[in-house]
């Protein structure tokens, strides 16, 4: 990334409305709920010299996104929200990411963060609004000069027209009288009816830059007199250097300096490789701490136990003893699921140039407002002295939205011992072995049906590490001891079960755990539509009928059930000899995704060929947008599913590269097909609902093809030759 | 001073001769488009075209490319196999996050060089050692069979 470009930048950002010979527009919309604001979408209050919009003399528009595009899509969908209202030349928009500022942040989150599969359900109002105003204050810019009503101009493709008299003004030339005019109260949002842009399949506005290699990530920025820097870390969680000797380090060429910060041995150098070949050559002691007792084989066992143990209680309905002695058949289970790397294919890394008065960090972050404040406290500047530029990122998957601030924060750290601009790399080695994984999980299940097969109680209790106890998220997403991401999809069981219960044993230890695309779902999707599916087994009915049977009527699981099951003709299509389909439907950020998957076994493996998804989001800003999210969240899913697991020995962890902690490869890719309910619905999130039901609809047709139930992940464990 | 030809012009550099040429393209010439992501030949982010042939450059000493062309995704769209790959990516609208598609694209392309009309199987084996965490492969696997039906490897 060219820093000069991103002074200039910040520079047109700080800079008042007047001197830019463009029009800026700003909005702050205090965080609520969504249907909140929806409802009540007035007043705004204006920030003028902060903006999304800016519009050039020559008509070229530049949209400044605030969410941070990991993949997702959202420097093409939030445009297109702004673009529906601001009815500009779509051909001349471009896209650049937002610097840190309150007009930045989330309207729900209260702060500068993309996850949460939140992107378009917090900006759907928003963004339309802004490109309402925008057009707004063109048109009357427009009315003024011409002396004619407002009502008798419209705005079409970046010009205002004037009809009965047949003038036209380009957007760059109202531009600045449009900036002078005061902000309008209220402005109306066209009718979903007379959408343009949104609902349409519209291309991505990143793909030219990410077939040319031009396209900037963390990696690729370099800063003159840069040093690289790369870091041996205790490899226990925890631990902290005894002693060491860097003799040998240092006289490695290219090697400038060797340094002790918080999170272990820092090797600053002139290039990527003379800083990996010298940290090779560090001899460190380490204090390896409490961490070292960590085994896999022996945690599972203490969680399993544990889940036999009254917790604290996430949902409680009806009588669960009264409801097991009334059971006509019951069965109990117990699940294993693993830590969890998200290996996203870009490592981790930070640039830091560190200054007196200003600390400039370009990363690919996914929580810029977090990073600021832990960058200021670290480095003793003011939040306001911090600058984050974000770059593309390789991946996000939630990693990059660390509520610690770790690898930024260790980055500043790196800054203020090595007194360059520094480039922090983790290795793939470090990307693996750095924590902050998703959680482990042992769960506990028992479940009764009645004579009529239906379901009659439920308990399950779950044991795992909690996210957000110890970090800023805590006191708002944690209740009665039960952090919400640990049960969501548990607790939220839609099926009608008159006894119901579930508790959480929330442990700690020192692995740190983090968000990982889909959080709890990624975990719980799994355990309970297996079950259900064992359900439906023993009760003997069709997997599909019989959670139609058990959903509420008016529930929207239902619709993506239905079509799911419709277009994989489940029931009725004739499958090759050996294939079997496996279904699921989960909800996970209010969005609803069934799953039929098709698989068979090769050399006693599951095969999955093909994975039919119904989804409904609400309505949907780009098609193909959904359409790839979905695709991209089953692979994500079925990595896991097939192969995905971190352990430790001794504290250690025995995964550290894509030899051993492998994603899934082109010849393990299913046919993906994406069908979309149609809904009026608001919008609700895409990024994450795909991944969820992946992993229970192959393991119940593993179950179909093999008579086994899979209680374990990754299913590669198990050999069915 | 080891020297080569990059994306068609004479290029010196004076590095270690066992520097990746992964990194002596990034950090000494400054070419970012090829990526890193394992550094041990399992992803192929790094992929670029070593005398028309797609190698891992993470793992190839820069020494091996001394007096021969490399080819990297900034220099792709000289060729029309190339540009016909890009447009063909662009069409399918293949990337997310993007980070591994230079890696895509350069083992897209030398594949397309020696099979003009690669059966899918050919497809598969060509492209196993690329990984796409966004799960683009079957974007990728329409994209091809687009850029061999456009015919740019003639």
């Amino acid at each position: 990334m060219n820093a000069d470009q991103n002074a200039s930048r910040r520079k047109f950002l700080k800079d008042s409305v007047g001197l830019l010979g463009g029009l800026v527009i700003g909005f702050y919309l205090p965080a609520r709920s969504g249907r909140a604001y929806a409802a009540d979408a007035k007043p705004k209050q204006v920030y003028p010299p902060n903006a999304f919009i800016h519009i050039a003399p020559d008509d070229s528009i530049t949209i400044v996104v605030n969410k941070s595009e990991m993949g997702q899509g959202v420097y093409t969908s939030l445009p297109m929200l702004i673009n529906e209202e601001l009815e500009a030349d779509w051909s001349r928009i471009s896209v650049e990411s937002a610097p840190v500022a309150a007009v930045y942040n989330d309207t729900r989150f209260g702060m500068q963060l993309t996850g949460g599969s939140s992107s378009i359900p917090s900006s759907w109002e928003q963004m339309r609004q802004v490109g309402a105003v925008a057009r707004v204050l063109l048109i009357r810019a427009a009315a003024a000069q011409w002396g004619v009503p407002e009502g008798e101009c419209h705005a079409e493709n970046s010009q205002v027209i004037h009809a009965v008299s047949g003038q036209k003004s380009s957007y760059g030339k109202l531009a600045d009288a449009a900036a002078k005019l005061p902000m309008p109260e209220n402005v109306a949002l066209k009718s979903p009816k007379d959408f343009k842009i949104i609902g349409k399949p519209m291309k991505r506005l990143d793909t030219p830059e990410k077939i040319n290699g031009s396209a900037k990530f963390g990696l690729d920025v370099y800063l003159p007199g840069m040093l690289t820097v790369l870091i041996a870390r205790c490899p226990v969680f925890g631990g902290k250097v005894k002693s060491f000797n860097a003799d040998e380090a240092r006289k490695l060429p290219g090697v400038q300096g060797v340094y002790q910060v918080p999170t272990g041995i820092a090797v600053a150098a002139t290039g990527f490789w003379p800083a990996r070949t010298a940290r090779d050559l560090l001899q460190i002691e380490w204090d390896e701490g409490a961490g070292a007792t960590l085994s896999t084989p022996a945690m599972f066992a203490e969680y399993l136990e544990l889940a036999k143990q009254p917790g604290a209680v996430a949902r409680h309905d009806g009588d669960t003893v009264q409801g097991f002695k009334h059971a006509h058949k019951s069965i109990t289970a117990e699940y294993e699921v693993p830590y969890l790397a998200h290996a996203a294919m870009e490592p981790l890394n930070v640039v830091v140039d560190l200054k007196p008065d200003q600390c400039i960090i370009w990363t690919g972050t996914q929580a810029q407002t977090m990073d600021r404040a832990a960058a200021a406290k670290i480095s003793g500047l003011k939040p306001e002295q911090v600058e984050i530029h974000t770059t593309y990122l390789g991946g996000g998957f939630g990693r990059r939205a660390n509520p610690r601030s770790d690898f930024v924060s260790e980055a500043v750290q790196v800054a203020m011992a090595v007194g360059h601009p520094v480039k922090v790399v983790w290795t793939r080695e470090d990307d693996t072995q750095g924590g902050n994984y998703r959680p482990m999980w042992a769960d506990h299940i028992e479940a009764g049906i009645n004579k009529d097969g239906k379901p009659l109680a439920w308990k399950h209790t779950i044991v795992g590490q909690s996210i957000v106890a110890g970090t800023a998220f805590e006191s708002f997403m944690t209740h009665n001891g039960i952090d919400a991401t640990s049960v969501e999809g548990a607790a939220t069981l839609p099926y009608l079960i008159p006894n119901l219960q579930v508790e959480l044993h929330s442990v700690k230890n020192e692995v740190p755990v983090q968000w990982w695309r889909s959080v709890g779902h990624s975990h719980t999707a799994f355990v309970v539509e297996t079950m259900m599916d064992e359900l439906a087994h023993i009760a003997g009915r069709d997997p599909v009928a019989y959670r139609l049977d058990i959903l509420p009527s008016n529930s929207r699981y239902r619709g993506v059930l239905k079509l799911a099951a419709e277009k994989s003709g489940w029931g009725k299509k004739k499958l090759p000899a050996g294939h079997a389909y496996g279904v699921a439907v989960h909800q996970s950020f209010n969005s609803y995704v069934a799953q039929v998957a098709q698989v068979s076994l090769e050399n006693g493996k599951a095969r999955v060929h093909r994975v039919i998804a119904a989804v409904d989001c609400g309505q949907v800003v780009n098609p193909d947008g959904v359409h790839q999210q979905i695709e991209s969240a089953i692979v994500f899913g079925l990595s896991a599913a097939l192969h995905g697991a971190i352990t430790l020995e001794k504290g250690r962890v025995m995964q550290s590269n894509f030899n051993d902690y492998p994603p899934l490869r082109y010849s393990e890719m299913p046919q993906v097909e994406v069908h979309i309910v149609a809904s009026s619905e608001p919008p609700s999130g895409i990024g994450e609902p795909g991944t969820p039901p992946i992993a229970p609809a192959v393991a119940n047709a593993l179950f179909k093809l093999t008579g086994k139930r899979l209680r374990r992940m990754p299913f590669d464990q198990e050999n069915f030759a | 001073m080891i020297s080569f030809h990059l994306n068609g012009k004479n290029t010196k550099v004076d590095a270690d001769p066992n520097t990746p040429l992964l990194w002596v393209l990034r950090d000494d010439l400054q070419l970012t488009g090829t990526k890193y992501g394992c550094g041990i030949a399992q992803c192929g982010a790094c992929t670029v075209h070593l005398d028309g042939r797609a190698v891992r450059s993470c793992v190839t000493p820069v020494s091996m490319a001394s007096g021969r062309q490399v080819t990297t995704i900034e220099g792709l769209a000289e060729t029309l196999l190339g540009k016909t790959v890009q447009s063909a990516w662009q069409a399918v609208d293949v990337p997310q996050c993007g980070y591994c598609q230079s890696g895509q694209i350069m083992a897209a392309s030398a594949l397309l060089k020696e099979h003009p009309h690669p059966s899918d199987s050919q497809i598969t084996a060509a492209m196993d050692g690329n990984l796409c965490r966004c799960g683009t492969y079957n974007r990728i696997r329409t994209a091809i069979q687009m850029a061999a039906e456009q015919g740019g490897a003639k």
